[in-house]
């Protein structure tokens, strides 16, 4: 307790600089006066009297140093006068300090920018309570290749029913259209089990959401909306609870608004952005009967009990299917291998975005550990030209330790000054630079410039400031006192240890921004190659306008129920838009066929069973199927390889056919003739389709999944055919996506004024947009390996006009001895190549390593592609001469007879 | 001037503390010369030079609250800083000095013990 209370007072003591000095030597002068007295009456004459009297008390100095130690601490009263110092320093040579202070703010600023997005999606990418508990549960069927098939009803209580979980919901993505205001509008949706938001662990700000417990089979017309959707379309109305809304032709009941800042879990940014959730029970109308081997094809979301490890939660799951399967053999055949899997849902949300993040990070450290060592061989070369300062310091008796610790305090004052600056770079343009930010990158909180970014930049630039201060400190308290007294460090030991050191920095700095331009060679190759590949098809001079039908819950009330009915639609709509000016073909097609449009999650999977495998209890594999128009093909310039494409005579009465690309035949029937050849499709909630489907044409392969990949197996079916409801119209000519939206509208909605159409968007933005995440870390890679060119650049141009000014009396008697100013130039040229040669061989085998982890990133380029190499050495070696020859001209332009005469 | 040269050694340091609140408890309050003084006529050497040093213990004192201090007028009527026990010095003192005690008599014991005393 006494100890605290000391420490305590010492500390305001040293918060409020009291001192207790005058009163020490008050009392030490009434202690000498008083032994002085004493003294003489033992009969000393006064002058003997006040000399023992001084000799007994001992050095004053001493005691009020004493005295003050511990009326203080005397570590933060030296620390504070360390940085009363450094600070004093900093300002007398103000243009060292800002050049080392913008070094810094641009490397601790980039990195608080990437740290800030990463808190937002690897660290932190579930706003939502506990969010450890959160998983997905993913059903696949192993034995015959088929992942995420969907879990069925009665599947979805025997998981309630386990144990494992507090709860388990159901959803199902969709937009659907809202009416009742001047236009109708397509919102993202999501139908949900009602125990939905009780997995995610949200509550609304008005109202309520779902009642975990609602037996209601189908949907109960209970919704909930976002705030978003609230305030824009019912003007933030505080009464808006029990509001009778119309959705897709039926009538729901607003019971819930979500507060602001939630966003719904999600693979793509349109599903984080859903702005209404039904709830629905999905076993009665309109779902299918709860039959066990009925999956529907929907995420589920559980949250785990509390206290259970995933891994525990997963060992009682594959106990739970080990005796379903052992109690339903026809539902689960062991062939097909019925397996579920758990998913941390933090992971499976930011998916392969990790590895794109993980780049960033890494990139970024790299224009750190660059700018600090660019601070630290400035800090070097200071020390040098302060040699003889600190020499007559050490002289006049400072210890080397305190000389040290005066050193450090300016370096540290230096980082952080420089991370306080590129925190507020940062801060001030946080507007500006989110932009930058893909909405496609997988998160539900924006990142966010927080006192938490704050705190971490702090943290780097002390951290840095430390570790990067510390060698130099060290190096330039290390003087040998009499040579350095003499002659001003040059040629001394200190002096030609630091210039190695010098040297090791530079090299390293060299180094790391050629391991970072191959980096952003190597990105900058992939994705020329992805913009270079053979598409397949023609994106140019097309613009879509999305659009899509009612879903009402109950099919009997649905206009366009049948293909006939919406092939009336569709053809009445095609025949309109074919009028507009400058349009020179129409086509229709569903969402999920719009090339390059969706994300892998958006997929249509369906089902595929062929005739000559046919056998019941063998689970088929899944294709990608895709529902079009017979223009869209050659709306797209997609050419027919063999058989014919879908044409006016295939209608609903008449039987199906289906047009396949050469991925699917050479994957379903190698080595045959796939024409001719019939499958059978399931449909939509498990609902089979009536009789085969005939495959009657094969088209060349087309990126229309994924720019990476053209060998996917697709299948196309018709959609006079097999009518879908979320559709997309593509026309194709003149056309400005601008102004062709209202247009289009207005021909769209003169059919059927309920129908809600989205603005137009070029084919060709669509398909840059599926670029997008790509793009982002492409040119932040690149930014970054520019930034450590430049710094790079800066490190040998310094170090090189330190040389010079150090050689400058050997090149004047060079010079005076006859030397041609050529041979000067060379000479100099050639240090600053040497230091760049050791720096690229290093380089060189990091861009190595780095090229080796970053492969998954890459297209159509291998990780150690000779030009992207050769290419980044050459930029270099030639950004390295550069800076090189500015010092090399100034020692070219010696005056030898000046310098000499200097001497 | 770094905190580690002032350090004493922690018998010395320890003992010269005892003495201080010992003299303050016998005499009553005290300038720094007069416990100094008095700690030199009991003690001898120990600080017949560098008196000095008893200025930062009697401030170490008071930061932990054992002594108190105050201006005051000295016998000849000077301005003399005066030093007094407060109660946890009291209470302290009580505490180290029977602990003094029972260290002093072990270690008395200690070395009047001879070779052959031992079995």
């Amino acid at each position: 307790m006494s100890f605290l209370r000391r420490f305590l007072l010492r500390l305001s003591n040293f918060a409020t600089r009291r001192s207790a000095d005058r009163r020490l030597r008050e009392e030490m002068a009434e202690h000498l006066a008083l032994q002085t007295e004493e003294n003489l009456r033992s009969g000393l004459a006064p002058a003997e009297a006040r000399r023992l009297a001084r000799l007994k008390l001992g050095s004053t100095e001493a005691i009020r140093e004493d005295h003050r130690a511990e009326q203080s601490l005397p570590l933060l009263e030296h620390l504070a006068q360390d940085l009363r110092f450094a600070a004093r320093l900093l300002r007398r040579s103000p243009g060292f300090s800002l050049i080392v202070i913008a070094v810094m703010a641009l490397g601790v600023g980039a990195t608080a920018a990437i740290y800030s997005v990463i808190n937002a999606t690897l660290l932190h990418p579930l706003p939502y309570p506990r969010p450890g508990e959160l998983v997905e549960v993913e059903a696949s069927l192993p034995g015959v290749g088929a992942r995420n098939v969907g879990v069925s009803i009665p599947e979805l209580r025997d998981l309630q029913n386990s144990g494992i979980f507090q709860n388990v919901a159901l959803s199902f993505a969709g937009p659907s259209i809202l009416t009742g205001g001047s236009q109708p509008v397509r919102i993202a949706s999501k139908s949900v089990t009602p125990s939905y938001f009780a997995v995610l662990g949200v509550g609304a700000q008005l109202g309520r959401t779902f009642d975990p417990r609602d037996p209601t089979p189908g949907f109960n017309l209970e919704i909930v909306i976002s705030d978003g959707l609230w305030k824009r379309a019912f003007g933030a109305d505080p009464r808006i609870l029990g509001k009778q809304v119309r959705l897709d032709n039926d009538l729901f009941r607003i019971v819930g608004v979500m507060p602001p800042g939630f966003r719904d879990v999600g693979q793509t940014a349109g599903e984080r952005g859903t702005e209404e959730w039904s709830a629905c029970g999905f076993f009665g109308a309109p779902a299918p009967p709860p039959m066990r081997g009925t999956r529907l094809p929907f995420e589920a979301i559980a949250r785990l009990q509390p206290g259970v490890s995933p891994q525990a939660a997963q060992g009682h799951l594959d106990a739970l299917v080990a005796s379903l399967r052992q109690q339903y053999p026809a539902d689960y055949p062991p062939a097909a291998a019925w397996t579920l899997h758990l998913a941390s849902m933090a992971e499976t949300l930011v998916g392969n975005a990790r590895s794109s993040l993980l780049l960033l990070f890494g990139a970024v450290a790299l224009v750190l550990l660059i700018s600090c060592v660019n601070a630290a061989n400035l800090l070097l070369a200071r020390a040098s030209a302060r040699g003889r300062e600190i020499a007559v310091r050490q002289a006049l008796g400072a210890a080397r330790l305190r000389l040290v610790r005066q050193l450090l305090s300016e370096s540290l004052l230096l980082f952080v000054l420089g991370g306080i600056a590129g925190f507020a770079v940062l801060f001030g343009a946080r507007r500006i630079l989110l932009q930058f930010v893909p909405p496609d990158l997988p998160r539900l909180t924006d990142p966010a410039i927080s006192w938490g970014v704050l705190a971490f930049a702090l943290a780097v630039s002390v951290a840095a400031g430390t570790i990067f201060g510390l060698a130099p400190a060290w190096l330039a308290s290390r003087l040998d006192l009499t040579e350095a007294l003499r002659q001003e460090g040059r040629g001394s030991l200190g002096s030609r240890r630091r210039a190695r050191l010098r040297h090791a920095l530079v090299i390293g700095e060299l180094a790391l921004s050629l391991t970072l331009l191959v980096a952003a060679g190597l990105l900058l190759r992939s994705f020329w190659a992805l913009y270079q590949v053979q598409l397949g098809f023609t994106p140019t001079r097309v613009a879509i306008v999305k659009s899509s039908l009612p879903n009402p819950n109950d099919p009997q009330t649905d206009r366009y129920r049948t293909a006939t009915q919406e092939g009336v639609l569709l053809r009445a709509v095609l025949a309109r838009i074919r009028t507009i000016p400058g349009v020179e073909e129409a086509a229709v097609s569903d969402e999920a066929a719009i090339p390059l449009g969706h994300a892998p999650s958006e997929r249509r999977m369906i089902p595929l069973v062929l005739e000559s495998q046919q056998s019941r209890s063998r689970q088929p594999p899944l294709i990608a199927t895709l529902i079009v128009s017979p223009e869209y093909f050659h709306l797209l310039g997609m050419p027919l390889q063999r058989g014919r494409l879908f044409v006016d005579q295939d209608l609903e009465p008449t039987p199906p056919v289906a047009v396949i690309n050469q991925a699917a035949a050479a994957t379903y029937w190698p080595h045959q003739d796939p024409l001719g050849k019939r499958v059978h499709l399931l449909g939509r909630l498990g609902r089979q389709q009536p009789g085969w489907t005939t495959i009657v044409g094969i088209i060349a392969n087309a990126r229309t999944e994924s720019l990476a990949d053209a060998g996917m197996p697709q299948m196309y079916l018709d959609i006079y055919q097999r009518p879908f409801k979320f559709l997309a119209f593509y026309l194709r000519g003149k056309v400005d996506p601008a102004a062709i939206a209202d247009q289009a509208r207005a021909q769209i909605q003169t059919v059927d004024p309920q129908l809600p159409v989205s603005p137009a968007e070029a084919l060709n933005d669509v398909l840059s947009a599926s670029l997008s995440v790509r793009r982002f870390s492409l040119e932040l890679v690149a930014i970054f390996a520019a930034i450590a060119l430049l710094l790079a650049a800066l490190g040998i141009y310094g170090t090189i006009s330190f040389l010079v000014g150090e050689q400058s009396r050997e090149i004047a008697i060079r010079l005076a001895l006859g030397a041609s100013r050529g041979t000067i130039l060379g000479m100099v040229l050639r240090q600053g190549l040497t230091l760049a040669g050791a720096g690229a061989a290093a380089g060189l085998a990091g861009g190595l390593v780095v090229a080796h982890l970053m492969a998954s990133l890459l297209f159509g380029v291998s990780p150690h592609d000779p030009a992207t190499f050769a290419g980044v050495t050459l930029v270099l070696a030639s950004a390295a001469l550069a800076a090189s020859y500015v010092p090399a001209l100034r020692a070219m332009r010696t005056d030898p007879m000046a310098i000499l005469r200097a001497e | 001037m770094t905190a580690a040269m002032t350090e004493k050694s922690d018998v010395r340091q320890g003992t010269l503390a005892l003495m201080v609140l010992k003299t303050l408890e016998l005499l009553g309050p005290q300038h720094g010369w007069g416990i100094a003084r008095r700690i030199e006529q009991i003690s001898g050497d120990l600080l017949a030079v560098n008196q000095g040093t008893l200025y930062p213990l009697l401030l170490k004192l008071e930061h932990e609250g054992v002594i108190a201090s105050q201006w005051g007028i000295s016998d000849n009527n000077r301005r003399a800083r005066f030093y007094r026990l407060t109660a946890a010095g009291r209470k302290q003192l009580r505490a180290e000095t029977s602990d003094w005690q029972q260290t002093a008599a072990i270690i008395a014991r200690f070395f009047r013990v001879k070779a052959e005393d031992l079995p």
